[in-house]
């Protein structure tokens, strides 16, 4: 395996409220290998978007990225300073959000907002920066792209305004692609178009993808490996196949399990009892404990990360068994 | 867009004709001249021949005709005080009022969105805060207060700066200024604070809760992402978002200053259309009075003109709606 593009190690997300600290993220550690993709999954408020966030860097107060490294081929972006750490934003990694519609600033036209993106990083004449965004508008799809330089988001549809901000964040051939639920907002069609794309993309430039989502479907045809994350904590990881055939977590089990299949038709769907726990002030021990069957009196102590298996790590006390999944 | 200024305009000429309507019965209503303008002493013979010569003697009806057809052929009628035509009066006036206007909008744009900007990126830092209590007094002060403090601190204690009139003016084309000159400059100051700080106080609220709001937008968020600069995110992508509101409450601020700047141009003895409207209406000036009204309404339609117009500039939005309409 080749080196990592991004290696995150013991990444702490705080934030400081006047209620208390938010912990985020809590001690992530994953990393990411060119042309590869890594699925991120877990619930809303898991901590997946703040991840991607503590990476770009744009943390906003009162959060803060608190403790740990992230190496983007080995440099760390924690030690930069800000006019540096803005110059690896867009360029190096670039980073795609969850809802199309809010995404591109809806007074300014499409290739003024690709424009400043390549003038942002490069000393690059308008002509040419209009000639690359024309032909990355092109490569995302998006039929008679020249003209559509000049148009306003407003005149695009939910899926290709979706393509629009993909084609920005390809626009300087970043090295790593945090996409942040990118499909969540759009039919199942474009969503099957655009994981299409994406994959391609990985597979043929080197690029590296952070994919983060809820959706376990879109990650079990995407990613090369998952990370699944419950109250801030990565509590298991390991290839897609290995953790969605035998999840060892039992959270990840039950998030499996929500999935209504056809062969469970007529059946009461199945789902976690109780929800997430607030993240302020949460007490130590497993977080998942107050929804776990298999809890006990020795949940109450933080697990660690172990590893079972070549490549696999879970972080529980009781990780299910392949028997005990059957 | 041509097609919706002309239409704007027609609509425009319809409001002109009510407003006069209601304007004419309403200033019949207040109370009669001829009581304030004529000597005591006169006899029956002479008040008659007075009441005659105004036009007076007339029904209101028959009065209000006669105004619409001479209004038409841009004649408003002559001032009963001055015995000139009260449109000249008004317009002799306006350019007194008019330089006061733009002096304070331009003051209260110019440092209120700056300031506004500020108080949104920085709310918790103690600069945020003191814009934002200082914005809190601006609005709440009374105008005349303030006008007297100024007066009170700046001519009469320091006696830095005169404290009424509006001094020597200069030609510009035609029309009497006060900027060209030092002196003139030293006399607009004060009564262009006294009226910049209540839409100052404005403007700067109005940036600040848009800024707030901007900021956490998706668009922002993915602005940075992007590596732009922090001056490109602010200066383009929130600016350009929350210049709408701040365009349309300039535009009315403007008009009302114009309109309105009764208070300040009293207090500092400024010799603008607020001094003159209310001279006029204490002896009843009909004809100024309605003149007067009809040439800030007209003024009015004009500033929202404009301000539509920049709306479809600031926003691509707009200008497809309007295209569909």
């Amino acid at each position: 395996m080749s080196a990592p593009t991004l290696r995150v190690e013991n990444l702490r997300t705080y934030f400081f409220t006047r209620q208390g600290v938010v912990k985020a993220v809590e001690d992530a550690s994953f990393s990411v290998a060119p042309g590869k993709i890594l699925g991120l999954v877990g619930e809303s408020g898991s901590g997946k978007s703040m991840t991607g966030y503590s990476i770009m860097g744009l943390v906003d107060p009162p959060g803060r990225v608190v403790a740990g490294r992230i190496l983007l081929r080995g440099q760390d972006l924690r030690s930069l300073a800000p006019d540096d750490m803005r110059r690896v934003r867009g360029k190096r990694i670039a980073m795609i959000f969850q809802d199309p519609m809010m995404t591109l600033n809806p007074v300014l036209r499409v290739d003024t907002q690709m424009v400043e993106a390549i003038q942002a990083h490069a000393d690059v004449s308008r002509a040419a920066a209009l000639e690359r965004s024309r032909d990355a508008l092109a490569r995302v799809g998006i039929p008679s792209p020249a003209a559509r330089l000049s148009a306003y988001p407003h005149q695009f549809s939910g899926g290709m305004r979706q393509r629009v901000a993909i084609a920005i964040a390809l626009l300087n051939q970043p090295e790593l692609i945090i996409a942040d639920e990118p499909t969540t907002a759009l039919d199942v069609t474009i969503q099957g178009q655009i994981l299409f794309e994406m994959q391609k993309l990985a597979r043929e430039s080197g690029t590296a993808l952070l994919w983060i989502t809820h959706d376990l479907s879109v990650i079990a045809g995407l990613a090369d490996e998952i990370c699944v994350m419950y109250a801030g904590r990565i509590v298991e990881h390991g290839s897609v196949d290995e953790v969605l055939d035998a999840p060892l977590h039992p959270y990840t089990h039950g998030l499996i399990d929500s999935v209504p299949s056809r062969g469970r038709r007529g059946e009461p769907l199945r789902q976690i009892p109780g929800m997430t726990p607030s993240l302020l002030d949460l007490a130590p021990g497993c977080a998942f404990r107050e929804r776990c069957t298999r809890a006990d009196g020795a949940c109450a102590q933080d697990p660690a990360l172990s590893a079972p298996a070549a490549g696999r790590q879970v972080r529980c006390f009781h990780p299910l068994t392949q028997s005990a999944i059957a | 867009m041509p097609v919706f200024i002309i239409r704007r305009l027609l609509q425009s000429v319809l409001v002109l004709f009510f407003m006069s309507l209601v304007v004419f019965v309403g200033v019949y209503a207040i109370g009669n001249p001829v009581d304030i303008l004529i000597n005591p002493q006169a006899d029956q013979a002479d008040i008659a021949r007075a009441i005659a010569a105004l036009g007076l003697d007339k029904p209101l009806a028959q009065q209000y005709l006669i105004f619409l057809k001479q209004a038409l052929a841009g004649d408003l009628g002559k001032s009963f005080a001055y015995d000139i035509p009260a449109i000249q009066l008004i317009l002799e006036r306006m350019p007194a009022t008019l330089e006061l206007a733009l002096l304070a909008t331009g003051m209260a744009v110019l440092l209120g969105i700056p300031l506004g900007l500020w108080a949104g990126l920085a709310p918790d830092s103690w600069p945020g805060k003191l814009i934002m209590a200082g914005s809190i007094l601006g609005f709440s002060l009374p105008t005349f207060w303030v006008g007297l403090m100024l007066i009170m601190v700046f001519a009469v204690e320091l006696g830095w700066l005169p404290s009424n009139g509006r001094g020597p003016s200069t030609e510009l084309l035609g029309v009497a200024v006060s900027f060209l000159s030092w002196e003139g400059i030293r006399h607009l100051v004060l009564p262009a604070v006294n009226l910049a700080l209540f839409k100052l106080s404005l403007i700067i609220r109005l940036t600040r809760a848009g800024t707030r709001e901007a900021l956490l937008q998706d668009y922002v968020k993915f602005a940075r992402a992007k590596g732009l600069s922090n001056a490109r995110v602010v200066g383009v992508h929130v600016l350009k978002n929350i210049m709408i509101p701040i365009v349309t409450v300039i535009g009315l601020e403007f008009g009302s200053v114009i309109a309105f700047a009764i208070v300040t141009e009293s207090i500092f003895a400024w010799p603008g259309m607020g001094k003159l409207i209310i001279d006029s209406i204490k002896v009843l000036d009909r004809p100024v009075i309605v003149a007067y009204l009809l040439v800030i309404v007209s003024l009015f339609i004009l500033i929202n003109l404009a301000v539509d117009i920049v709306y479809s500039l600031l926003d691509p939005r707009v200008r497809i709606s309007e295209a569909k309409g």
